[in-house]
């Protein structure tokens, strides 16, 4: 069964929230999804950049009170 | 009451003597034990490895007696932990000695893991220990001419040490009058020169003006030694004749050896700093997952809300302060002058004008590190 890890990067200026992400997607298992908390408006565009340059899965993005989650699938 | 601080770096020093300060009278009375467990008899400077590799700084001047720098009182063993046995509330050193505990605090810091990178161990030049450091000042004394990529993996500690190196080597090139000779072609791993938008808006126009160049989302995906060819995440290549790199980190292998948490990264809460789960296991600096810098400031403001804690919990049996995730960090912007970015988990950064007070002051902390790490500043 594929797990959720959760990162949760909110209040994260440095190394902010993509670095988070590249860092922590090295931590789960190809197939496994990943959901980004952050605080910070910016990730909610700059992390799809990243995945589709890289090639991961984005499932979405959505904000609410004020945080955005971004979820991921690790594809390789 | 016993208080075990493992880990005698930057973290674990400020605890200890904060704690053995407040806490003086019972220390002495026998009431409060505070033992530290390090794995060195000294204590290293960290920053003075950027030095080091530019042949600013001789090694041993990095160094002090970890014992020189503890308030009496404190118990300082050289005798590494090699079990956590948090249930007991115990662990076991490596000369095989057992210890009780009734408070915890872990500060083993982290680690370079050039491992993570197929082919970057065996082809790229490292400055994060003494003995890369000394390395590296040796290759760019040879180095005659040619391009040098500075490449970078994540979490890696300390976030101003990329571009501090990229502007060292130069000022060094420079020096030697073969600057003309040098490509220095610097890499990030996201879209743009440095993680804090205020120091990448400084940084970038900075490598424009001194010649760097520089390519953004770039993550090593793997190093060929032969061709002399990096890889990467994204899908695109860059030859280089010297690489030099600051690799992926990681926890202390006995985090990992422990399952205390993955990489060696502890599960932490971000306010309380107590390890998850564990009211009476504190963790500190590097070594925690928490989404700030792993910096020398923040283990020096981390152990300042823990040691506050500690010591109302002998006091009043309930922690008192809470950690806001305040990180400082000086931004050297050119070999004159210099500013500061301070933020926390709600503030983010404003850096003010860059100045050459704030400059000398950031040569002077060189210096006033060893009264900081006693606790005193
Ligand atoms: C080149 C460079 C430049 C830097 N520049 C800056 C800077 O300008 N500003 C800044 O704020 N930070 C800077 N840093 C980062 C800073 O040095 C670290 O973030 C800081 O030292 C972390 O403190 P710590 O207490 O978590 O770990 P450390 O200071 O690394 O201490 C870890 C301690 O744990 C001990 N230990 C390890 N394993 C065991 C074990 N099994 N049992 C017991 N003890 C153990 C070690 O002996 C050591 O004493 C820099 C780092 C580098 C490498």
């Amino acid at each position: 069964m594929a797990e959720k890890k959760i990162i949760d990067a909110r209040g994260s200026f440095c190394s902010g929230p993509l670095m988070e992400l590249i860092a922590g997607i090295k931590m789960v298992e190809i197939g496994d999804e990943i959901e980004v908390l952050s605080t910070d408006k910016g990730s909610a565009a700059e992390i799809p950049q990243w995945i589709k340059k890289v090639g991961h899965e984005l499932i979405g993005t959505r904000e609410e009170a004020g945080i955005w989650y971004v979820n991921i699938r690790r594809t390789k | 009451m016993k208080i075990l601080v493992v880990g005698g770096g930057m973290g674990g020093t400020i605890l200890a003597n904060n704690v053995a300060r407040s806490l003086k009278g019972d220390v002495k009375s026998g009431k409060v034990q505070i033992t530290m467990l390090s794995a060195s008899d000294k204590h290293m400077y960290q920053p003075g490895l950027l030095y080091v590799a530019v042949g600013k700084m001789t090694p041993d001047e990095m160094y002090r007696d970890q014992a020189s720098l503890l308030e009496p009182g404190i118990q300082f063993h050289v005798d590494p932990v090699e079990t956590f046995m948090l249930d007991a509330n115990q662990v076991k050193t490596k000369s095989g000695k057992v210890h009780n505990y009734d408070i915890l605090v872990i500060a083993t810091g982290s680690r370079m893991w050039p491992d993570a990178i197929p082919g970057l161990k065996e082809n790229a030049e490292f400055f994060y220990t003494e003995e890369t450091a000394v390395k590296l000042f040796h290759r760019i004394r040879e180095f005659q001419g040619g391009k040098i990529v500075i490449a970078m993996g994540v979490p890696h500690k300390c976030p101003m040490a990329p571009l501090e190196i990229t502007f060292m080597l130069n000022d060094y090139f420079l020096e030697r009058g073969i600057r003309d000779k040098v490509q220095i072609h610097y890499t990030y791993p996201i879209g743009r020169v440095h993680t804090l938008e205020n120091v990448a808006k400084w940084a970038q126009p900075e490598m424009d003006r001194l010649g760097i160049t520089y390519e953004t989302l770039f993550n090593l995906k793997s190093v060929d030694g032969e061709k002399r060819v990096l890889h990467s995440e994204e899908g695109t290549e860059i030859n280089y004749d010297m690489l030099i790199s600051i690799p992926a980190h990681k926890g202390m292998e006995v985090i990992e050896t422990n399952k205390l948490g993955q990489n060696g990264w502890i599960p932490t809460d971000r306010f309380n700093l107590n390890m998850e789960g564990r009211t009476n296991v504190f963790i500190l600096g590097d070594t925690t997952n928490i989404p700030i810098s792993k910096a020398g400031s923040t283990a020096h403001f981390e152990a300042e809300t823990v040691g506050a804690n500690i010591v109302a919990l002998v006091k009043f049996g309930v922690p008192v302060r809470k950690y806001d995730g305040k990180v400082f960090c000086f931004i050297q912007t050119g070999s004159e002058k210099a500013t500061y970015a301070m933020f926390n988990y709600n503030q983010p950064p404003d850096p003010k004008a860059p100045t050459r007070a704030i400059h000398w002051f950031k040569l002077a902390y060189n210096k006033l590190y060893w009264i900081s790490a006693r606790g005193l500043l």
